[in-house]
C-alpha cells in the first residue's frame, strides 16, 4: 500500500477524479503548472492538460461564480481557494447563490461544486493565514462542510465531495499537510509515514460525508474533535490517562448526531474541541445537540476547549491555539464533576 | 527631512447628483444622441483594438422617420418584426395585468420592465434558442420572446400550487431550465460571473452554445461584475454581458454607479473586450448589437459587453415610488422614446402593419392574459397558495438530510 501525507493523498483524489470523471475540472490560484502554493495540484495540469486543470485570476467570488455556472452547465468543478482566509470575497457566491440554487429553482438547476480551502494555524501564518471559519458556512442550509484528519480521510471524503450533487466546502488542516501534528510545537515534527493513517490506496474509494469515526474508543468520556484537534486530543487523552472515547466527526454538515449522541449517552461526559474561536463557533452547536439529545445521560457539564475569542496572532499563536494541555484540563475538569 | 505642500486648497468630495428631481421640468438636453445610421459596423472578429470607439458611440437604426438605416440594419424579415412586436405587446399587457394583480392582493410583488421591452425581446431573437440565458429581474421578455408559458409566470408570481419552483422564490424570479433560462437571484449581480462560467464550460467541451447575462446600472459597481468582465476576459469566453442602463437603480441615477464620466460600455475597454453601446429603444439597433456580439463570440473572438441605453419608465418594483426622486413627467420626455411605439411607426411605415391591427393585437394580448392570469389563479394566489407544506425541505439538499427529517417530523407534529 502507498504511503502518502494529506497534500500528496489529495492530489491523488484528485488524479482519480480527473481520470474517472471527464466532467471533473480543477481551478484556482496558483493551481495550474505551478500546481498549488502547497502542492496539492502538482503534476495534474501536466498529466490532463490544460483543459482540465488550470489557473484562475486572484478573484475568489469569480472562481466560486465561474464554479457554479460550470456546475449549472453539468460539468463537476474542484476548485481550490488558497487560504480559507481568502473565502470570504466568495461568501456571497457559496451562500446566496451555491447553497440556495437547488432550492429556489425548485430543483431544476444545482451546483456540485467542491471548494477546498486550507485553514488552521500553527505555521505562524497571522491572522490572514491561519482562520478556522468552518461555522461560517455549517450555518449555511444547503452547504455540506467537511475537514479530514488523516490523509486516508482526505482521499476518501475529497472523492466523495467531488462526487456529490451539493456543494461541499473542504477544510484542508494545513498543519496536518506533513503530519499528524499533536499540538507539541516545541516536539519534532512526526512524519505521517509512522501513521497507520498514511497507508492509502491508489484507486478510488470514497468516505461517506455525514459519518463520524470513532478513532478510541473509551468508556469515561466523549471527546468530539475535527481537523487538527483530533490528533491534539488524542495526545491530552494520552497524557492525561483518561480513558476517553474521541470521534472524529469529519463532516460538520450533515453532522453525525447519532453518532454523537450514542457515544455520550454511554459515557454521560463530553469535551468538544475545536481551532476556532468560540463564541458561536461549531463547538456551540456541539453542545446544544449533545443538551439536546444526552441531557439526562450528562454527568458534568459540557466542556468546550476552543482558540480564544481574538484574531489569530502571530508571535502568541501557541498561546491562542488550544493545545494538549488545555484540552488535558477540560478533561480533567469533566472527571472531577460528579 | 520630511517635504510639506504648502498653500494646499481644501479638498472637495464630489457627491454625484442628477439634473432634475420631483418639482424640476425634466430636461434630458445633455443627451448627445448622434443620428442614426451614421455608425460603420465592424466585422463581428475584428481587433479589439479597432473597437474602441464604439462604447463613446451610440448603435442606432431607427431613425426620426422611423425608417431602418445604416450598416447596423439588421437581417431581419418583416414578418419577424410583427412577431417581436407581438412579444412587446404581450410582455407590456402581462406586467400591466401583474401589477394590478399585486395591487388586488394576490402577489406579495412585481417588477414591470415598462420601456425595455426591446432590451429584452430582441435579444432573445438575435440568439439562438440553445443559448443559456442569465438574466436580471427586468427581463421578462425573454422567456415570453422564448414562448415560455405566461401561466407558468404567473405561477410563480402568485407564488401558488402550478408554480414549478414551489413557492419558494420572490415573485419574478423565475427558473426555466427548459427555456434556457437560469434561475433568478435576488442578489444583484452574481449571475453575471455564473454566465461566464456556464459559457466557459461550454467552451470546454467544444459546444456550440453561448451565454448571456444582464445587469443594470446600479449592478455595474458589483465585485461581481469586474469578475465577470475579467474570467470573460482571460478566457475569452463566449459570453455576452449586457448593461442595461435604464438611467436608475431604484432612486440612485446612474451617476451614483460612476456614469457620469465614462459610459458602461467603456468598462469593456480596460480589460480589452468589445463593447457596445446601443438605443436601447430600438428594437432594430438591440437585435443588431446582439447579434455582432453572438457572432464574435461563436466565432471564439471573444466576450462582447453591451450597454443598452434605454430609461425605467416604471417604477422599480411594486415598493417603489419614483415620484419622490425624480420628475414625474420624465419617462414621456425621453428622447429615445418607446420601444413598441417605435417599431409600430417603422412597421407602420414599411406598410407591414396598421393601427387597426395595432388595435387588434391589442386586444387579443390583453385577452391572452388575461385568459392566462383566470388560468393561474385557479391555483392559488398569495395567503392561499395550496403549496404542499411538506415541500418545505425538499431540496435544500439533493437527499433529505437526518436533521431535516427531523425538522420535517416536527412540524407536521407541531405545525
Amino acid at each position: 500500500m502507498p504511503v502518502m501525507n494529506m497534500i500528496q493523498a489529495i492530489n491523488s483524489a484528485l488524479d482519480v477524479m480527473l481520470e474517472r470523471d471527464d466532467d471533473v475540472v480543477v481551478f484556482g490560484e496558483d493551481v495550474g503548472y505551478f500546481g498549488g502554493v502547497f502542492r496539492a495540484t502538482a503534476g495534474l495540469q501536466q498529466k490532463y492538460g490544460r483543459m482540465r486543470v488550470f489557473d484562475t485570476p486572484i478573484a475568489e467570488g469569480g472562481i466560486v461564480a465561474t464554479a457554479i455556472g460550470m456546475g449549472a452547465y453539468g460539468l463537476r468543478p474542484v476548485t481550490e481557494i488558497q487560504f480559507a482566509d481568502y473565502i470570504y470575497p466568495a461568501f456571497d457566491q457559496l451562500v446566496s447563490e451555491a447553497a440556495r440554487l437547488r432550492y429556489r429553482s425548485g430543483g431544476e438547476f444545482w451546483a456540485p461544486l467542491t471548494v477546498r480551502a486550507p485553514c488552521g494555524g500553527g505555521i505562524y501564518g497571522g491572522p490572514t493565514h491561519s482562520q478556522s471559519p468552518e461555522s461560517l458556512f455549517t450555518h449555511v442550509c444547503g452547504l455540506k462542510t467537511v475537514i479530514p484528519s488523516t490523509p486516508y480521510d482526505a482521499k476518501g471524503l475529497l472523492i466523495a465531495a467531488i462526487e456529490d450533487d451539493d456543494p461541499v466546502i473542504f477544510f484542508e488542516p494545513k498543519r496536518l499537510y506533513n503530519g499528524p501534528f499533536d499540538g507539541h510545537h516545541d516536539r519534532p515534527v512526526t512524519p505521517w509515514s509512522k501513521h497507520a493513517a498514511s497507508e492509502v490506496p491508489d484507486g478510488h474509494y470514497a468516505i461517506p460525508l455525514g459519518k463520524a469515526a470513532v478513532v478510541r474508543p473509551g468508556s469515561e468520556v466523549t471527546v468530539l474533535a475535527y481537523g487538527t484537534m483530533v490528533h491534539v486530543a488524542l495526545a491530552a487523552v494520552h497524557e492525561s490517562g483518561v480513558d476517553a472515547e474521541v470521534i472524529d466527526l469529519r463532516t460538520l454538515m450533515p453532522l453525525d448526531i447519532d453518532g454523537i449522541a450514542a457515544s455520550v449517552a454511554r459515557t454521560g461526559r463530553c469535551v468538544i474541541v475545536h481551532e476556532a474561536t468560540r463564541t458561536s463557533g461549531f463547538g456551540a452547536e456541539l453542545m446544544a445537540v449533545v443538551q439536546e439529545r444526552c441531557f439526562w445521560n450528562l454527568q458534568a457539564p459540557i466542556e468546550r476547549v476552543t482558540g480564544w475569542d481574538v484574531p489569530y496572532p502571530h508571535a502568541l499563536e501557541w498561546d491562542y491555539f488550544p493545545g494538549p494541555d488545555r484540552v488535558a484540563a477540560a478533561l480533567k475538569r469533566a472527571m472531577e464533576t460528579s | 527631512m520630511n517635504q510639506f505642500v504648502n498653500n494646499a486648497q481644501a479638498l472637495r468630495l464630489h457627491i454625484p447628483e442628477p439634473q432634475c428631481r420631483p418639482g424640476d421640468a425634466p430636461d434630458f438636453g445633455a443627451l448627445r444622441l448622434p443620428p442614426a445610421g451614421g455608425l460603420p459596423r465592424p466585422g463581428f472578429t475584428a481587433d479589439e483594438s479597432t473597437l474602441r470607439h464604439l462604447p463613446y458611440a451610440l448603435i442606432r437604426v431607427l431613425d426620426d422617420d422611423d425608417a431602418a438605416v445604416g450598416e447596423w440594419r439588421p437581417n431581419l424579415g418583416l414578418e419577424r418584426l410583427c412577431e417581436g412586436l407581438r412579444a412587446m405587446m404581450l410582455t407590456r399587457a402581462f406586467d400591466e395585468a401583474m401589477q394590478r394583480a399585486q395591487r388586488k392582493g394576490k402577489a406579495s410583488f412585481f417588477i414591470k420592465s415598462t420601456g425595455e421591452e426591446a432590451v429584452a425581446v430582441a435579444q432573445a431573437y438575435a440568439l439562438d434558442a440553445r443559448d443559456m440565458l442569465f438574466p436580471s429581474y427586468r427581463q421578462q421578455g425573454l422567456l415570453i420572446a422564448r414562448g415560455w408559458p405566461i401561466e407558468q409566470m404567473m405561477c410563480q408570481i402568485l407564488s401558488n400550487s402550478g408554480d414549478q419552483l414551489k413557492g419558494r422564490q420572490l415573485p419574478t424570479m423565475y427558473s426555466a431550465r427548459e427555456a434556457g433560462v437560469f434561475s433568478l437571484s435576488g442578489n444583484l449581480g452574481t449571475q453575471f460571473p455564473q454566465a461566464v462560467g456556464w459559457a466557459m464550460a461550454s467552451a470546454l467541451r467544444g459546444d456550440t452554445r453561448i451565454a448571456a447575462s444582464w445587469v443594470g446600472d446600479g449592478t455595474t459597481a458589483e465585485a461581481d461584475f469586474h469578475h465577470a468582465l475579467t474570467f470573460a476576459s482571460v478566457y475569452r469566453a463566449p459570453v455576452i454581458l449586457n448593461v442595461v442602463n435604464n438611467q436608475w437603480a431604484i432612486s440612485s441615477f446612474a451617476g451614483i454607479a460612476g456614469g457620469e464620466r465614462a459610459t458602461f460600455a467603456a468598462r469593456a475597454i480596460g480589460y480589452g473586450m468589445a463593447g457596445l453601446r446601443v438605443d436601447g429603444n430600438d428594437f432594430l439597433a438591440v437585435h443588431a448589437a446582439t447579434q455582432w456580439a453572438a457572432e464574435r463570440a461563436r466565432a471564439n473572438a471573444g466576450a462582447t459587453l453591451i450597454e443598452l441605453y434605454t430609461y425605467r419608465a416604471a417604477a422599480h418594483s411594486t415598493s417603489d415610488d419614483p415620484s419622490a426622486y425624480r420628475p414625474r413627467e420624465e419617462a414621456a420626455q425621453w428622447p429615445l422614446g418607446d420601444p413598441i411605439e417605435r417599431l409600430k411607426r417603422h412597421l407602420i411605415r414599411c406598410e407591414a402593419w396598421s393601427e387597426s391591427r395595432q388595435q387588434a393585437l391589442q386586444q387579443e394580448v390583453d385577452e391572452q392574459v388575461r385568459a392566462a392570469l383566470r388560468q393561474a389563479e385557479s391555483l392559488g394566489v398569495i395567503g392561499d397558495t395550496r403549496i404542499e407544506r411538506d415541500s418545505l425541505f425538499d431540496d435544500v439538499y439533493k437527499t433529505l438530510p437526518a436533521h431535516l427529517q427531523a425538522q420535517r417530523e416536527q412540524l407536521r407534529k407541531e405545525g
